[in-house]
């Protein structure tokens, strides 16, 4: 027993949501000024856990001790009371309000918001410059970028005195600079005495900044340990249940011919504004290129350009036919009778239609095959007999294909998508963020699946905003800015630091290695 | 036209804009707060009939009133509790709310009165009677300034001067108070007003009791100062012109004030066919003119006025998320 107090102790917090039990008598001890990591997969609780301890939901049973004293948290009155602060996955910041507006609201110092605003004014100068958090006062919300709102939600936490700060996945949508930022920031904080409670899936991130961290799997508690006495494998194997391979396996490329070639593509979007700027590249048979960038770069629109949900200029060639980009024949229909199959960054809106079974997704896109049926009816039985098929070579749990679409987690309802477009055979696969939200142990197998593709000879185009995914799977990299291909790198010869920068649209090789066109990886 | 004339036509714009800038007014701070409210035509109503009964029956224009105020919070409480407490669908809510307000008005004036569905007229202290503003006699004779005191600005019944009044009041309650900040949050994303710690129930229900409030007032401005008494289906849509001139202000005191004004310009100029016949030498159709703000209200909602964008989370019920 140490002499201090824990910053929070939980004592056999269990919650349950009908039939499901999201957290399982759980407890955990997190000291003060330490920064602790929560990992798991999704769905394993972590979430719950920490709305449990910020008042947004009450547990079923169980204690909170805040610093040894037990405290009922029924709402985020509350929580903040308390000195807990929360930074959420999606903001709750409201958009066309300032910064100093966002930070003051609930916390108003009388009816009258003159001088709350002025108070919130000196506040946040003196703790920019403490913890490194700039940001303009008199901003609104929707004109700052993602990095500066998350430290908007930082600052509210710190403006209403809070000594607890619960971080829920806060790298997912930063770059690599701006998480470096972020965990300087984290740094500060727990030097100032602050704990800090970070929620996450990457272990990277968790093996960089934590002094301890615990492990969740189905609603459990799985352990706690000091970060410095484990490492990444162990920490994966805690929270799948088994071994996992971090690394993805695969052999050199064999790159054949040309299959897709693009010259000077662009998208203009509804409201006028050119968001892919005159982009070419060659993607040759048995090679994957894997395209990198912050999301928001046009890797969407180049996706929705290539996959036929968009118009566009430029020229598309497959296997040397050109393809047509605006018009009849430029729609998914026509551009998958080229041989192309698209996996859709946005599996929920653009992958899937989420009321409809599993049965009936699997052949969206494909259902005039005459194999479905003859005319306007369709061959049920056959269909429904071929997705439990695809379902079981596609290990998707569980393998019941009048399931609808949304029962399924997030790496199943993925796993349907991919089983849908690889078993095609398609000349070139188009794939966007495969792993979003997807579990370490799906990613593993999503990722081979990808790598068997490539192998059997298909060219791939892969997008993501995972670096690591990128670097692991790729065999060539491009990194898009600002609607433009900012270089291309070799994925052994280059790192997360190089690509970062290119990310954010820095150039430190001022000759590009103009590997542009395929000709110079061969 | 002459200056008299033209004076006669803004007169009767603010009389006849007065009930739309309450009505613009109370919807404002309900769907400020996320609250659509398509039934501020039902409020107005139930509030024309209970303010023109209870003054009738008491003698008071004022038990009246705030028989018509209170009517009118009743259907905001039960509009509250349909797509506040219970999640329900809000525009359903409201169109229930005016289909209800219609019958029930005609159904309970038949049974007090028995006249037919409306009330008997209203004499006396049973009815708003203008205010002369000080000074506005003593100051008739200035030339032109004199009449547009006298004629224009002073003459009105309170419930003008008051309509008038809450325009800077709005204004200074949302962007100066601290109620007003939360009213905004709460109808652009409730979720950061919830984790602020700040009950997201109790503020949308002080916006819809605000909304009852004026819509209250609108209606007993209907029966007992613009008109005297309650007659059948009184309110005539003006509820949802309202709302037009809501859209049109972009939610917005200051442009509220404009768009009903040129809403019931349009309504003063349709009382005058012969001033337009006088001024474009073409006799236009009375039935036209009677159209003419309603043709407006459907040119707004179809959008032809710019890109109005309402409080992002308009319409839909609160509802915590994981």
């Amino acid at each position: 027993m140490t002499d201090t107090a824990p910053a929070i102790e939980l004592k056999g917090i269990s919650k349950a949501f009908g039939s499901v039990q999201a957290n399982k008598d759980i407890s955990i001890r997190v000291m003060p000024g330490t920064i602790h990591g929560i990992i798991g997969e999704n769905g394993a609780g972590k979430s719950t856990l920490m709305s449990i301890l910020y008042g947004f939901y009450k547990a079923d049973r169980g204690e909170i001790f805040i610093s040894g004293k037990k405290t009922e948290i029924p709402d985020s009155q509350a929580a903040i009371a308390a000195g807990i602060g929360m930074v959420f996955q999606h903001f709750k910041l409201v958009e066309n309000f300032s910064v100093l507006e966002n930070v003051i609201l609930g916390v108003e110092e009388g009816m009258l918001l003159r001088p709350s605003l002025a108070k919130a004014r000196k506040s946040l100068k003196s703790l920019a410059e403490e913890y490194e958090l700039n940001v303009d006062p008199d901003a609104l919300i929707k004109d700052l970028s993602v990095g500066h709102q998350q430290r908007v939600e930082i600052l509210k936490a710190l403006y209403r005195q809070a000594e607890i700060l619960i971080l829920d996945e806060p790298t997912g949508v930063l770059t690599p600079a701006e998480a470096d930022h972020l965990f300087r920031i984290l740094d500060n904080l727990r030097k100032e005495g602050k704990t800090i409670v970070l929620i996450t899936h990457k272990l990277r991130e968790v093996m960089e900044i934590t002094d301890t961290v615990s492990v969740m799997r189905r609603g459990e508690m799985t352990a706690t340990v000091k970060t410095a006495d484990t490492d990444p494998e162990h920490l994966a194997e805690m929270m799948v249940g088994r071994k996992v391979l971090l690394r993805v396996d695969k052999k050199p490329a064999t790159p054949g011919d040309v299959v897709l070639s693009v010259k000077e593509l662009r998208v203009v979007d509804d409201s006028g504004v050119e968001r892919v700027k005159g982009i070419s590249f060659d993607i040759r048979k048995g090679e994957i290129l894997g395209l990198a960038g912050v999301a928001g770069n046009g890797q969407s629109e180049l996706m929705h350009l290539l996959g036929g949900i968009a118009d566009g200029t430029g020229t598309i060639t497959v296997n040397g036919a050109a393809i047509d980009l605006t018009g009849k024949q430029s729609d998914g229909q026509s551009r998958r009778a080229r041989g192309i199959a698209h996996v859709p960054e946005d599996r929920q809106r653009e992958g899937l239609i989420m009321d409809f079974a599993a049965w009936e997704n699997l052949i969206f896109g494909y259902h005039r095959d005459p194999r479905w049926g003859a005319g306007p009816l369709m061959n049920n039985a056959a269909i429904i007999t071929e997705a439990e098929a695809k379902m079981q070579r596609f290990d998707v749990r569980p393998p019941n294909p009048k399931q609808s679409a949304k029962n399924f987690s997030g790496g199943n309802q993925q796993k349907l998508v991919l089983a849908r477009e690889i078993e095609q055979s398609p000349a070139l696969f188009l794939v966007g963020q495969p792993t979003r939200g997807v579990d370490i142990g799906a990613i593993e197998f999503i990722h081979q699946e990808i790598i068997r593709l490539r192998d059997q000879g298909a060219a791939v185009l892969l997008v993501s905003v995972e670096l690591e995914e990128i670097l692991s799977m790729s065999d060539r990299i491009a990194v898009m800015f600002d609607g433009r291909i900012m270089g291309f790198r070799d994925p052994v010869a280059t790192d997360e630091g190089e690509l970062g920068l290119l990310m954010a649209g820095i150039d430190s090789q001022s000759a590009d290695q103009s590997a542009g066109q395929a000709g110079a990886t061969a | 036209m002459d200056f008299a004339t033209l004076l006669q036509l803004l007169d009767a714009t603010i009389r006849l804009g007065t009930p739309l800038l309450l009505a613009c007014l109370a919807g404002l701070f309900s769907e400020r707060a996320g609250i659509f409210d398509i039934g501020l035509e039902g409020k107005m109503l139930i509030a024309a009939f209970f303010s023109a009964a209870i003054a009738y029956m008491s003698g008071s224009v004022w038990l009246g009133l705030l028989a018509g105020i209170l009517a009118s919070m009743a259907l905001s409480a039960l509009h509250g509790l349909a797509s506040i407490t219970f999640r329900g669908n809000q525009l359903i809510s409201g169109v229930a709310i005016n289909f209800l307000a219609a019958g029930l008005t005609v159904l309970v004036a038949q049974s007090w009165f028995s006249q037919g569905g409306r009330t008997p007229s209203l004499i006396g202290q049973a009815r708003f009677e203008p205010v002369t503003l000080p000074l506005a006699e003593a100051l008739r004779e200035v030339p032109v300034l004199g009449p547009i005191y006298y004629d224009l600005i002073s003459g009105h019944t309170i419930l003008v001067y008051f309509a008038f009044l809450c325009v800077p009041a709005t204004w200074w309650i949302l962007y100066r108070t601290r109620f007003g900040l939360r009213l905004r949050a709460v109808g652009e994303n409730p979720a950061a007003v919830d984790t602020a710690g700040v009950s997201v129930i109790a503020l949308r229900y002080s916006a819809v009791a605000i909304c009852g409030l004026l819509c209250g007032v609108a209606g007993a401005y209907l029966a007992t100062a613009l008109q005297a008494g309650f007659v059948k289906d009184m309110s005539a849509g003006r509820g949802y012109i309202a709302l037009a001139a809501l859209i049109f202000s972009k939610w917005r005191p200051w442009y509220a004030l404009f768009s009903t004004m040129l809403f019931g310009f349009l309504q003063a100029l349709a009382l005058r066919p012969d001033l337009i016949e006088k001024a474009t030498g073409v006799k236009v159709q009375v039935q036209l003119l009677d159209a003419l703000p309603y043709i407006l209200t459907v040119i707004i909602l179809a959008g032809f006025v710019g890109k109005a964008i309402p409080p992002r989370a308009g319409g839909e019920p609160y509802v915590k998320e994981r």
